[in-house]
């Protein structure tokens, strides 16, 4: 067996609510913030023919009771950069196209919250005079409920999925030292504290299994791969928050994407296992000094920052021998730069992280404003900073204010909200949306199904991830003037 | 150390000379940036901090 690419994709559900109107119903204000979307979008069905969410990696069947409530009959838009946006319960939800490595990912995650700004924006008018939509980026609401920022990674069908549990659990439990986007409090019982590193780790209770919304695992076992069962799983890692952050989200994605590569290669040397890794989460997550040891399985203790330390040198040593796309020596460049920064001063990684730039503008109103820390001034800052409005957002105004690094220009996010990556199947179906979005009848990360105006419904199967892209599909598609020509073209060329 | 390492805390110090050179702040100014920033944030702040908060209840999700 040996490592495939990493195919890669976030998932982010975002808080809602109505500035005037607090009592508003979430799933109706989600369904117009997705239904005002006035950018390029087909509005599709999406079918869950190829979906399981039920069926479990570890082998069991799909349990009844998981399928219901899923769809909804609710509002579903396809984007002309391929992306799906949509209601998923009472969260307006962005699933971003399949990128080709952790740095477009990062990229089309960044363009989600333009695009869901635009959309909150669109949406004005259907509101009475008063309200307006507030979007955040965010994973909690400070009440002990948590909605979620979901990873997917493509990983080879033969890897044993009892290896990502034994090699990729303690990964997940430390790399919280540079995942987190900070939290005022603790939440679901946990030990008090004025603030922690992040919004998620008070609500895992399991270390595996199924769920998503209650006793949630550090590893999640929801086997539906989107592609070639018979090749392919794709791995949906739950345990992280949302970042603004676009470094971070960089090595976050990156840093995991070359340890499951690294796994899949049998170069990660030992599991590392913790004795209780569900403490350990919260117990990362509530240590601002990064010191906190951790018992190991096999005796012993490590800090996350020196467990993150091994894996780096893990991840170099593999990086030398394999020959990996562009942006993984920036990933391994940043990640290096983090932990040691994070074991210098942790407060010097403000110009990165979510949580360390929460936490300095925290302090320094405590400060100004001699606030203690339940003041709801401080609560609204840790809010406020994950709007996703540029006006109001402070995460945007601690980057106006030069005080946190950005990683794309205006003019890439603005091309990423429009146009699809070019080196996945995601390019098929974005380019499919914009150019016979009237044709499209239903969508799925898998297939499209278009109605040409013959006698049937044509379903175009996109089994590979990395096929479907534009060095493939391209001419067809360019000289393709509406879906019929595009079928016939299809039916000739099995591409 | 490894010739990496070595390359890196050269390239740091390099930066930290530089920044030396192009910056003339004392704590002062540093402390005058800060405030000028909060003050921005402050006008931007949602109104009714408390009010806000108290009502910012999510559904469940994922």
């Amino acid at each position: 067996m040996s490592a495939i690419h990493k195919v890669i994709g976030t998932e982010t559900e975002f808080g809602i609510s109505v500035r005037g109107a607090p009592d508003f119903n979430p799933v109706l204000a989600s369904s117009i913030v997705v239904n005002s979307y006035a950018g390029l979008r087909a509005k599709i069905k999406w079918s869950h023919e190829e979906e399981s969410p039920g069926r479990d990696a570890r082998g069991f069947g799909p349990e009844g009771g998981l399928m219901p409530d899923i769809d909804g009959g609710l509002v579903n838009v396809v984007l002309g950069n391929g992306a799906r946006f949509y209601v998923d319960h009472a969260h307006p939800e962005y699933s971003a196209p399949e990128a080709f490595d952790p740095l477009e990912a990062a990229l089309y995650d960044k363009a989600g919250e333009v695009v869901v700004t635009r959309a909150a924006e669109g949406a004005r008018t259907l509101l009475e005079e008063g309200q307006s939509l507030v979007i955040h980026k965010n994973n909690s609401d400070g009440k002990g409920n948590s909605y979620g920022s979901h990873e997917n990674y493509l990983v080879n069908r033969e890897l044993p999925f009892g290896e990502i549990v034994d090699f990729f659990t303690t990964f997940l439990v430390t790399r919280q030292v540079f995942t987190g986007s900070g939290k005022l409090g603790s939440e679901n019982g946990r030990q008090t504290v004025p603030f922690q590193l992040t919004q998620r780790a008070d609500f895992f209770e399991e270390e595996v299994g199924l769920e998503t919304t209650l006793k949630r695992p550090i590893i999640n076992t929801r086997d539906e791969p989107h592609g070639d069962p018979t090749k392919y799983r794709r791995l949906h890692v739950i345990i992280g928050d949302a970042n603004m952050s676009e470094v971070q989200n960089l090595i976050k994605l990156g840093s995991a994407a070359i340890i499951l590569m690294a796994i899949e290669d049998g170069a990660i040397p030992d599991s590392l296992r913790l004795a209780n890794p569900v403490d350990s989460t919260w117990q990362v997550s509530h240590d601002l000094d990064l010191t906190k040891p951790l018992e190991l399985a096999e005796g012993g203790t490590a800090t996350a920052l020196e467990l993150q330390g091994r894996y780096l040198e893990w991840a170099k040593k593999y990086a030398e021998n394999t020959d990996l796309p562009e942006s993984y020596s920036q990933v391994l460049t940043e990640w290096e730069g983090v932990l040691a920064d994070l074991e210098a001063d942790p407060l010097s990684t403000a110009d990165r992280l979510d949580w360390a730039a929460k936490y300095r503008l925290l302090l320094d109103y405590r400060e100004r404003d001699d606030l203690e820390w339940d003041a709801p001034k401080l609560k609204l800052l840790a809010l406020q900073y994950h709007d996703v409005d540029p006006a109001k957002g402070l995460h945007h105004k601690l980057v106006e204010a030069g005080r946190i690094r950005r990683l794309f220009t205006p003019a890439e996010v603005e091309q990423a909200v429009n146009e699809p990556p070019e080196r996945t199947r995601a390019y098929f179906r974005g380019r499919s949306v914009s150019k016979y979005g009237d044709s499209l009848v239903a969508a799925n990360w898998d297939s499209l199904v278009f109605d040409s105006g013959e006698d049937t419904l044509k379903r175009v199967p996109m089994m590979e991830p990395l096929r479907g892209t534009k060095e493939l599909v391209s001419g067809l598609l360019d000289s393709s003037d509406d879906a019929a020509s595009l079928l016939r073209a299809l039916g000739e060329n099995d591409d | 150390m490894t010739e990496r390492e070595q390359k890196r805390t050269e390239k740091r110090e390099t930066e930290e000379v530089v920044e030396e050179t192009q910056t003339t702040e004392g704590p002062q100014d540093v402390a005058e940036k800060i405030d000028d920033l909060l003050e921005e944030i402050d006008s931007v702040l949602e109104e009714n901090a408390e009010e806000f908060v108290k009502n910012y209840v999510q559904k469940g999700g994922e």
